[in-house]
């Protein structure tokens, strides 16, 4: 696939700003559709509102701008009436985990075959850099001139708590793990999320000392953490919510599961519960 | 499906059979009462005509969820009741920018807010014209017994399908629950999508099928790219989306007169102009305006009997379509205007009206 069969070249140029993570994003979209030679003629791009919610619009493929916060519950009609189709969604952290929380989770839980691409740039980019539901302790934005004061979502382990099949965080800063991210999304059948830490110097960065898009590339690097190299044991040092709180990520897959997907749940579903 | 012939049905199940014979096939909702009844039949009968039926997490996504079917080609339909059809608005905006075929039916009862759950009113007629941000239109229909609720509904989403617009049918707690004897005929007119050419109004391609579409509510061009800051474009694309439905009202419209000479006029819709048929029987000087489109208002047919007449206009609210009843009125030389406004749940009796007259 060419680079413009996969953009719409009639939408150029984008209207992203300098240094902004989406254009790593979209061309790790476009490497992954490339590599699985996915017929783009069947897949459907679905956003909500913000800079995250433009991407579907520069996507040479069917797209569904929808309205702030309800992406998922619309991209859930397109796949329940086509499930031929691929239906990814692409937004924002604060479209999708702060007014369309709720959604979020309970496609999550129908396990709906659906693919989620969350961009967490930790604030309200479009609006002018507002606190977002993951932006770290201390951390300036506009509505929080003094830090945060508030404890950020983990978002992936939200997800995969919520029932996903196949949940991963990445960051712009591991394009070549995205990728590969992307591509087992995919190929798992059932609700997929990648969440994927991006930069956003214009209006996170600058009023946090990351005004230069490299300088913030390099400390989201900086604050990636393997998940191998967790512990998740009652007495490790490392609580998940503490160091989502300092902005401090762990990358890699999450979860892996294979459960029926929406649709598809026709067995009873065999729970393993306590022992009697 | 249902056969043609007679049944015995409550308000909520006609329309949801009336549905399936217009061809939805996609049904999403979140219970609320009085129109849960309609979503439960669903649930039954989706499945049975190979339909999908999904119980949303509120009835944000419940629109939402329809308007994504619709955009796939397929008939798409919820159904609520005040609380959950003001959580509606903002995607009946977006439904309408974005040409959606859909049609909502809001069991309206008591407001505002809880208010009474399962006691009739009509409390709603203002806000499913009204109720989204900026310059929009929708088509509104107000059935008064159970078979003009079926008949009603099958047109909605005819309406829905010409017009690429959101489509509400207003039924309400009493024609909901109540049970009366249908008809239900040999044959209906089922429209398709594209299937009948409108001024102004585009034609409808899916997702799906690799046309590249692009859907957006953000102000658009016609190939639906945002174009947000261009006086003209805004101008034309909102002009085209109200016009397409104002300047069609003529044929959409649909209104029952009884004495038209008459010169006292009850206007009335819904569930309380059946308090007016007794009166007009037998008394000639009586006469009844009975929209069955609320909106776009009937001006049309309105004007044709309005002049020089006193109207009395009888409905389930303090403040609703009396408003714009009298606006159209005076244009066209209406005479005087009374008003009856009953809340509380207490169905419109002739004596109402007696009291006035
Ligand atoms: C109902 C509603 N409320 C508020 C807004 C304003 N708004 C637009 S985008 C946005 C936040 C976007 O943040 P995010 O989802 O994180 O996307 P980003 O721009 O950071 O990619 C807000 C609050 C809106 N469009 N609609
Ligand atoms: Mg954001």
């Amino acid at each position: 696939m060419e680079f413009f069969d996969f953009y719409r070249k009639d939408r150029w140029p984008h209207q992203f700003c300098p240094g902004c993570g989406l254009g790593t994003i979209m061309n790790c979209l476009y490497k992954a559709f490339n590599d699985l030679n996915i017929d783009i003629d069947k897949t459907v791009f679905v956003s909500g509102i913000g800079c995250t919610g433009r991407v579907p619009g520069y996507i040479n493929a069917d797209s569904l701008h929808t309205t702030h916060g309800r992406a998922i519950a619309f991209a859930t009609g397109i796949k329940l009436s086509r499930p031929d189709l691929n239906v990814i969604v692409i937004s924002g952290d604060g479209d999708l985990f702060a007014i369309g929380g709720n959604h979020i989770i309970h496609a999550a839980r129908r396990n709906i075959d659906l693919k989620v691409i969350a961009v967490n740039n930790a604030n309200y980019g479009l609006t002018g850099g507002q606190m977002a539901p993951t932006t770290p302790y201390n951390m300036i934005t506009t509505t929080t001139p003094y830090g945060q004061r508030e404890y950020p979502f983990a978002l992936a382990e939200l997800i995969a708590a919520a029932g996903a099949n196949y949940v991963a965080r990445w960051t712009t800063a591991h394009p070549n793990q995205l990728v590969k991210s992307i591509k087992e999304a995919m190929q798992t059948k059932g609700f997929s999320f990648i969440e994927v830490i991006s930069q956003c110097p214009v209006n996170f960065g600058r009023r946090n000392k990351m005004g230069d898009p490299v300088f913030h590339l390099r400390w989201i690097k900086d604050h990636s953490v393997p998940i191998s190299k967790m512990t998740f044991d009652i007495n490790s040092p490392y609580d998940i919510v503490d160091l989502n709180t300092k902005g401090i990520y762990i990358i890699g897959d999450l979860v892996k599961r294979n459960r029926s997907p929406y649709g598809e749940i026709e067995k009873e579903i065999e729970v393993k519960g306590p022992q009697e | 499906m249902l056969t043609p012939g007679r049944y015995f049905l409550a308000g909520n199940i006609a329309a949801a059979e009336a549905a399936l014979i217009a061809g939805c096939r996609f049904y999403a909702g979140y219970p609320i009462t009085p129109s849960s009844e309609l979503m439960e039949h669903m649930a039954k009968r989706m499945p049975e005509e190979n339909g999908v039926f999904i119980q949303m997490e509120d009835e944000l996504s419940a629109i939402s969820a329809i308007i994504g079917a619709a955009w796939t080609g397929k008939k798409a339909m919820t159904a609520t009741s005040g609380p959950g059809f003001s959580l509606m608005q903002e995607n009946i905006g977006y439904a309408a920018m974005t040409e959606t075929p859909i049609v909502i039916v809001d069991v309206m009862r008591g407001g505002p807010s809880t208010g009474q759950p399962t006691i009739v009113a009509q409390g709603d007629v203002l806000q499913s014209r009204f109720g989204s941000h900026g310059d929009y239109e929708t088509i509104v229909l107000a059935p008064n017994s159970v078979q003009e609720l079926f008949d009603l509904t099958i047109r909605a989403f005819n309406l829905a399908s010409i017009f690429r617009n959101p489509v509400i049918v207003l039924s309400d707690a009493e024609l909901a629950h109540m049970v009366e004897k249908i008809e239900v005929a040999q044959k209906y007119d089922i429209v398709e999508f594209n299937q009948v050419e409108v001024d102004l109004v585009p034609s409808f391609v899916p997702l799906g099928y690799g046309f590249k579409v692009a859907v957006t509510g953000l102000t658009h061009n016609f190939k639906g790219y945002p174009i947000t800051n261009d006086v003209k474009v805004h101008r034309e694309l909102v002009t085209r989306l109200v016009d397409k439905i104002i300047k069609n009202e003529p044929t959409i419209s649909d209104v029952e007169i009884i004495n038209p000479e008459a010169e006292t006029i009850i206007v009335s819709y819904g569930i309380s102009s059946r308090a007016a048929y007794p009166i007009i029987k037998d008394n000639k000087d009586v006469g009844l305006f009975r929209p069955r489109t609320l909106w776009p208002f009937p001006e049309s047919k309105f004007k044709e009997i309005v002049k020089g007449k006193r109207v009395i206009i009888l409905e389930m609210n303090l403040r609703g379509y009396a408003i714009e009843v009298e606006r159209v009125g005076r244009k066209y030389g209406g005479k005087d205007f009374e008003t009856i406004h009953i809340i509380g749940g207490e169905v419109p009796k002739p004596s109402h009206i007696e009291e006035v007259l």
